[in-house]
C-alpha cells in the first residue's frame, strides 16, 4: 500500500524528524503546546519530586534505625542520622507531602497519560493545549511553593494539615497549603483536559467501548479530578484564611470546627487515592495484555469498575474519621460502604488473571512490573478490608498497620505501575529500548525493598506501633531495621531504573513504531513519533486484537495486517521476536 | 475554558476571515472545536460550583447549630443594597444573553455593545459592594477573630465613625476611599491609553481602552449610588432592616466562650469611655450616624440618650462567624466577578476586531456561560446571606 520509503516513515525510526528534534532550544520547550513535550516534562518534574521525597524517606528510616528517646524535643538524639522529634515531624510531613501533591498525583496521569493519551485516539494534540501548558506551569509553581515551606520554616503538620494544629504550628503552612491549591488547579486542568479529549476527539469508529483500558481509567481518573479537587480549593483556602484572619470556620478557639476540616479534606483526598491508583490500574490493563498476547479477559467489567471505584469513592470518605467522634450510624454506613470498593477493585485483578490464563507471557520489564503491582496491590487492598471494618479499625487505627497498608496501594501500587509504563512506552518516547535485563533486576530491587520495607511495618502496627512517633519501644526495633534496610533495596531498585532508562536514551538500541506487538494506535506511529504524531491517519482496530499484529522487517516491527508489505509473507506471532 | 481559541488573538488585525482561520491545528473542524469547548466550559462550570461548596456546606452547618447566630447576624446586611445588586446581575445575564444571540447572527457591534452593558454592570455591582463593605469595617463589623463589638455598639447607639474622608464636600469612609484607589488608577490608565492608541492609529485598541474605562465608571456609579442610598435612609429614618438586640426577646448571648468574657468585659469598660467623649460632639455624630444603615426600629433619634442602649456584652462575638463566612462567599464572588470582567474584555476586544461569525461564535458562549454562574451563585447568596428570618 506504500512504498518502502514512505512505510520507513510512518513506522520505523524516526531519526530525521520527530517531536524530540524538529525544533530545538529552551523556550522550543517552555513554550511547546506539544502534548508530548508536555508529557515528558512531567515525567522530568515527577521524578525529581520522587527522588526528592525519596530522599527524605530513607532519611527518616534511618533515624529509626535505632530506638530510645529525648526529652528534649528540640535536640537531636545520638546516632548516625539521627534528628530531633521536631525534625522528625518535618521529615515525615515532607516526605508525604511532596510525594501525595507533587509525585503520585501528576505522575500517571499528566506525565504518562498526556503522551499517551491523544496518540491512543489517533489525535493530534489534546483538546486544549493551553490549558495542558498552564497546568504544568502550575505543577512548577505549585512543587516551588512546597519547596519554600521546605526552606521557609519547613512544615510539621502531617500531609493531611489536620486543624487545629495547622492553624497553631509555628511552620511554613501557608506556603505548603497554597503550593496544594495550585497543585489542585494543575490537576483540574489536567482532568478537563482529558474529560473532554476523551469526550470529543475519539476518531470515528471508536467507540466508547473499543478504547484503550487506559482511557477508561483517565476518564474515570479525570472524574474525580474535576469533582474532588475543587473541595480540596476551597479548604485550603479555608484554612489559610483561618491562619491569617481566624475566621472560626476550623478553629475551636474561634468557635469553628476542626473536624469538619477533616470531612472536607477527606472529601477530596479519598477520592485522590483513586486518583492515584486508576491511572495505575490502566497501565496494568494495557501492560497484562500486551505481554500476554491475549485478548483482555472482561473487557466492560473492567471499563465499569473504573468508572465504578470513581463514583463509590466519593462515598466513603467518613472512614477516615472512624475514631473522631462521628455517630454510630454513620460509622456504619461509611463501613458498609468502604466494602462496596472491594468488589470493581477484585473485579479487575479476576480480569488481569482471566487475561493471563492460557495467554503467551512474556516477561518483559513492564510485565515483570505488571505482577508486581498484582501482588502488592492485592495486599494492599485486602489489607484495606480491616481498616474498613470498623471493630479492627480501632485497633488499628493511626498505626503502621496503616502506613503499611496504603504504601502497598500507592507505592506498590501507583509507583510500580508507573515504572511498568515508563519501560513500556519508553522505546514510544525516544526511540530506543531500555536494557530488558537491567531493567528486570530494578524490578526485583523494587519488588524485594518494598516487600522487605513495608511487610513488617503490618506486624507491628498491628502489634501496636503508633505511627508518626520519633522514637518507640525496643520490641519494634527489628522490624524498624528490616524497613530501613528494605527502604534502601527500594531506593537502590528505583535509582538503577533511572540509571537504565536515562542509559538507554544515549546507548540503548534503536527500535522501530512498535517493538512490543502492541494493537492500540499509539504504536502506529514511528518512534519516536512525529511532531502532528501520525504521519498517516491511524486505522481504528481493536487495541486487543494482537493477531492482526504482524512483524515487517522493512520497518523493524510489528504492523497491522491492513499495513503489511503485500510482498511479505505474514509470519505468525513470535513471541521471540519481541526485544 | 475557551483556551484552545484563544490563538485567534494573533489574528486580530485581518479584516476578512477565511473559512477555519480560528480552528486549531489539532480539530479535525469547527464543530469539533465548539463542542469541545462547551463541554470544556460546563466541566469547569461544575468545577466552580463544587468551589463554592464547601462554604454552603460551612453555612449549612453553622446555621443547623447556631440559627441564633445567624438571625442575629443577618440584620446587618441591607437588604435593598443587595436587592439592587440582585437585579443588577440579572439585568447582566440578560445582556449576556442578547451578546450571544448576536454573536451568533454575527453582528459584532450589537455584540461589543452587549458586552460593555454586561461589564458595567458588573462593576456596578462591586461599586455597591465597595460600599458595604467598607460600611460594615467601619462599625467594626470583621470576621470571627477581628469582630469588634464595642465599635459596633458604639456605632448603633451613637454613631461612631472613624474619621471620613472629604471628597468635593461628601464624607466618605475610609475604607471605602482605599477601595477605590485601583478603580481610579485604572480610570485614568484607561483613558491614557485609549488617548495614546488613538494617537498611534490603532483605533480597535483605543475603542477598546474608552470601552475598559466606561466599565470602572460604573464602579464609581454604583459606589455613588451606595453612598447616597446610605445618607438617604439615614437622614430619613426610612424603614431599616435593623434591629437591636434589645428588640428580640430572651438573651442575645446564647453561646459565649470563656476567653472571651474577659475581653468584652474590659471591652465594655473601654466602650464607656468611649461613649463620654463622643458625648460631647452629638451634633456632629448625628450627621456620620447616619450613616449607619443600622438605626433602631424604636424610631430614637441619633446621638440622644434615652431609649436602649445597646450594650456591647449584648453581641455575642461568634455572630463573627456568620460575617467570616459571609466574607469568604462575598469575597470570593467578587473574585469572579473580577475574572468575569477580564474575560468579558477579552470578547469585547475580539467583537471591537469583527471576529465572530455565524459559525463562529463559541468563546461568547463559553464566556456567556460563566458569567450566568457567576449571577446563579449571587442569586444563592443573596437569599442566603440577607434574607434570613
Amino acid at each position: 500500500m506504500a512504498t518502502a520509503d514512505v512505510r520507513q516513515k510512518l513506522f520505523g525510526h524516526a531519526d530525521q524528524n520527530n517531536f524530540l528534534n524538529c525544533s530545538s532550544g529552551f523556550k522550543s520547550w517552555a513554550f511547546t503546546l506539544d502534548h508530548k513535550r508536555i508529557g515528558i516534562m512531567y515525567l522530568i518534574g515527577v521524578t525529581a519530586a520522587l527522588f526528592l521525597a525519596g530522599f527524605f524517606a530513607l532519611w527518616l528510616r534511618v533515624h529509626l534505625w535505632t530506638h530510645g528517646t529525648n526529652l528534649d524535643p528540640e535536640a537531636a538524639m545520638e546516632g548516625f542520622g539521627r534528628v530531633s522529634d521536631v525534625a522528625y515531624n518535618k521529615l515525615f510531613t515532607l516526605h508525604g507531602a511532596i510525594m501525595v501533591f507533587a509525585f503520585i498525583i501528576p505522575s500517571i496521569p499528566a506525565a504518562l497519560g498526556n503522551f499517551v493519551l491523544p496518540m491512543m485516539l489517533g489525535a493530534k494534540d489534546v483538546a486544549f493545549p493551553r490549558l495542558n501548558l498552564a497546568s504544568f506551569y502550575l505543577w512548577i509553581f505549585g512543587t516551588g511553593f512546597l519547596i519554600t515551606a521546605l526552606i521557609n520554616g519547613s512544615l510539621d503538620t502531617g500531609w493531611t494539615f489536620y486543624t487545629p494544629y495547622s492553624i497553631q504550628s509555628n511552620t511554613g503552612v501557608i506556603y505548603a497549603t497554597f503550593g496544594a491549591f495550585i497543585l489542585g488547579f494543575s490537576s483540574i486542568f489536567t482532568g478537563i483536559n482529558f474529560l473532554v479529549t476523551i469526550n470529543t476527539m475519539r476518531p470515528k469508529g471508536m467507540t466508547w467501548f473499543k478504547m484503550p483500558l487506559f482511557l477508561w481509567s483517565l476518564y474515570a481518573t479525570s472524574i474525580i479530578q474535576i469533582l474532588a479537587t475543587p473541595v480540596l480549593g476551597i479548604t485550603l483556602l479555608l484554612l489559610i484564611c483561618e491562619r491569617v484572619m481566624h475566621i472560626g470556620i476550623f478553629d475551636p478557639v474561634y468557635g469553628g470546627d476542626p473536624v469538619l476540616f477533616q470531612h472536607f479534606f477527606w472529601f477530596y483526598s479519598h477520592p485522590a487515592v483513586y486518583i492515584m491508583i486508576l491511572p495505575g490500574m490502566g497501565v496494568i490493563s494495557e501492560l497484562i495484555a500486551v505481554y500476554s498476547q491475549k485478548k483482555i479477559f472482561g473487557y466492560s467489567f473492567i471499563a465499569f469498575s473504573s468508572v465504578a471505584i470513581a463514583l463509590v469513592g466519593f462515598l466513603v470518605w467518613g472512614h477516615h474519621m472512624f475514631t473522631s467522634g462521628q455517630s454510630p450510624v454513620v460509622n456504619v454506613v461509611f463501613s458498609a460502604i468502604t466494602f462496596t470498593v472491594a468488589i470493581p477493585s477484585a473485579v479487575k485483578v479476576f480480569n488481569w488473571l482471566g487475561t493471563m490464563y492460557k495467554g503467551s507471557i512474556i516477561f518483559t520489564t513492564p510485565m515483570c512490573y505488571a505482577l508486581a503491582f498484582i501482588f502488592l496491590f492485592g495486599i494492599g487492598g485486602l489489607t484495606g478490608l480491616f481498616l474498613a471494618a470498623l471493630s479492627t479499625d480501632i485497633h488499628f487505627h493511626d498505626t503502621y498497620f496503616v502506613v503499611a497498608h496504603f504504601h502497598y496501594v500507592m507505592v506498590g501500587g501507583t509507583l510500580t505501575a508507573l515504572l511498568g509504563g515508563v519501560f513500556h512506552w519508553w522505546p514510544k518516547m525516544f526511540g530506543r529500548i531500555p536494557n530488558d535485563f537491567m531493567g528486570r533486576i530494578g524490578c526485583l530491587l523494587v519488588f524485594l525493598g518494598f516487600n522487605v520495607t513495608f511487610f513488617p511495618q503490618f506486624v507491628m502496627g498491628a502489634r501496636g506501633m503508633p505511627r508518626r512517633y520519633a522514637s518507640y519501644d525496643p520490641e519494634f526495633q527489628i522490624f524498624h531495621q528490616w524497613s530501613t534496610v528494605g527502604a534502601f533495596i527500594l531506593g537502590g531498585g528505583v535509582l538503577l531504573s533511572a540509571i537504565v532508562l536515562i542509559y538507554s536514551v544515549f546507548k540503548g538500541p534503536r527500535c522501530g513504531g512498535n517493538p512490543y506487538r502492541a494493537a492500540s494506535m499509539e504504536w502506529q506511529s514511528s518512534s519516536p513519533p512525529d511532531f502532528h504524531n501520525f504521519a498517516h491517519k491511524p486505522v481504528v482496530n481493536d487495541p486487543y486484537d494482537f493477531d492482526c499484529m504482524v512483524f515487517d522487517d522493512g520497518v523493524d516491527g510489528y504492523v497491522h495486517v491492513d499495513f503489511m508489505d503485500p510482498k511479505q509473507v505474514p509470519e505468525k506471532a513470535d513471541p521471540e521476536k519481541v526485544h | 475554558m475557551a483556551v484552545a481559541d484563544s490563538h485567534a488573538d494573533e489574528h486580530h488585525d485581518h479584516d476578512h476571515h477565511d473559512h477555519g482561520e480560528f480552528i486549531a491545528h489539532h480539530f479535525d473542524n469547527a464543530e469539533q472545536q465548539f463542542d469541545s469547548g462547551k463541554l470544556g466550559i460546563w466541566v469547569f462550570l461544575v468545577t466552580e460550583v463544587l468551589f463554592f461548596s464547601g462554604l454552603f456546606v460551612a453555612y449549612i452547618l453553622y446555621r443547623n447549630h447556631h440559627p441564633e447566630i445567624f438571625e442575629q447576624a443577618h440584620v446587618f446586611l441591607d437588604k435593598w443594597l443587595g436587592g439592587v445588586n440582585t437585579v443588577v446581575l440579572l439585568f447582566s445575564s440578560l445582556t449576556m444573553a442578547l451578546a450571544v444571540r448576536a454573536a451568533q447572527l454575527g453582528k459584532n457591534k450589537q455584540v461589543a455593545l452587549m458586552v460593555l452593558i454586561t461589564m458595567v454592570c458588573a462593576a456596578v455591582f462591586l461599586g455597591v459592594k465597595a460600599v458595604e463593605y467598607s460600611h460594615k469595617w467601619d462599625m467594626g463589623i470583621l470576621v470571627r477573630s477581628a469582630f469588634d463589638a464595642p465599635t459596633l455598639a458604639a456605632a448603633l447607639n451613637d454613631g461612631v465613625h472613624p474619621e471620613p474622608t472629604v471628597i468635593l464636600g461628601l464624607k466618605f469612609s475610609k475604607w471605602l476611599v482605599t477601595l477605590s484607589i485601583v478603580p481610579a488608577v485604572l480610570l485614568v490608565a484607561f483613558l491614557i491609553a485609549s488617548g495614546v492608541a488613538k494617537g498611534m492609529n490603532k483605533d480597535i485598541m483605543s475603542k477598546f481602552m474608552a470601552c475598559m474605562a466606561i466599565t470602572v465608571g460604573g464602579y464609581f456609579i454604583g459606589l455613588l449610588g451606595g453612598y447616597f442610598y446610605q445618607e438617604m435612609t439615614a437622614d430619613s429614618h426610612g424603614s431599616h432592616a435593623m434591629v437591636t438586640p434589645a428588640d428580640q426577646d430572651g438573651p442575645m448571648v446564647l453561646y459565649a466562650l470563656t476567653q472571651d468574657e474577659d475581653h468584652d468585659e474590659k471591652a465594655h469598660a473601654e466602650e464607656e469611655g468611649h461613649e463620654h467623649e463622643h458625648g460631647e460632639d452629638d451634633d456632629h455624630d448625628h450627621a456620620e450616624g447616619a450613616h449607619a444603615e443600622g438605626e433602631h426600629d424604636h424610631g430614637h433619634e441619633h446621638g440622644s440618650s434615652h431609649g436602649p442602649k445597646v450594650d456591647p456584652a449584648d453581641y455575642n462575638r461568634d455572630i463573627g462567624i456568620f460575617f467570616s463566612i459571609y466574607y469568604c462567599m462575598t469575597g470570593l464572588h467578587a473574585i469572579h466577578i473580577i475574572g468575569g470582567i477580564a474575560a468579558l474584555a477579552w470578547i469585547l476586544y475580539r467583537s471591537l476586531a469583527g471576529h465572530w461569525r455565524e459559525d463562529y461564535f463559541g468563546p461568547v458562549d463559553y464566556v456567556g456561560l460563566y458569567w450566568h454562574l457567576v449571577d446563579l451563585i449571587w442569586i444563592y447568596l443573596f437569599p442566603m446571606l440577607y434574607l434570613i428570618d
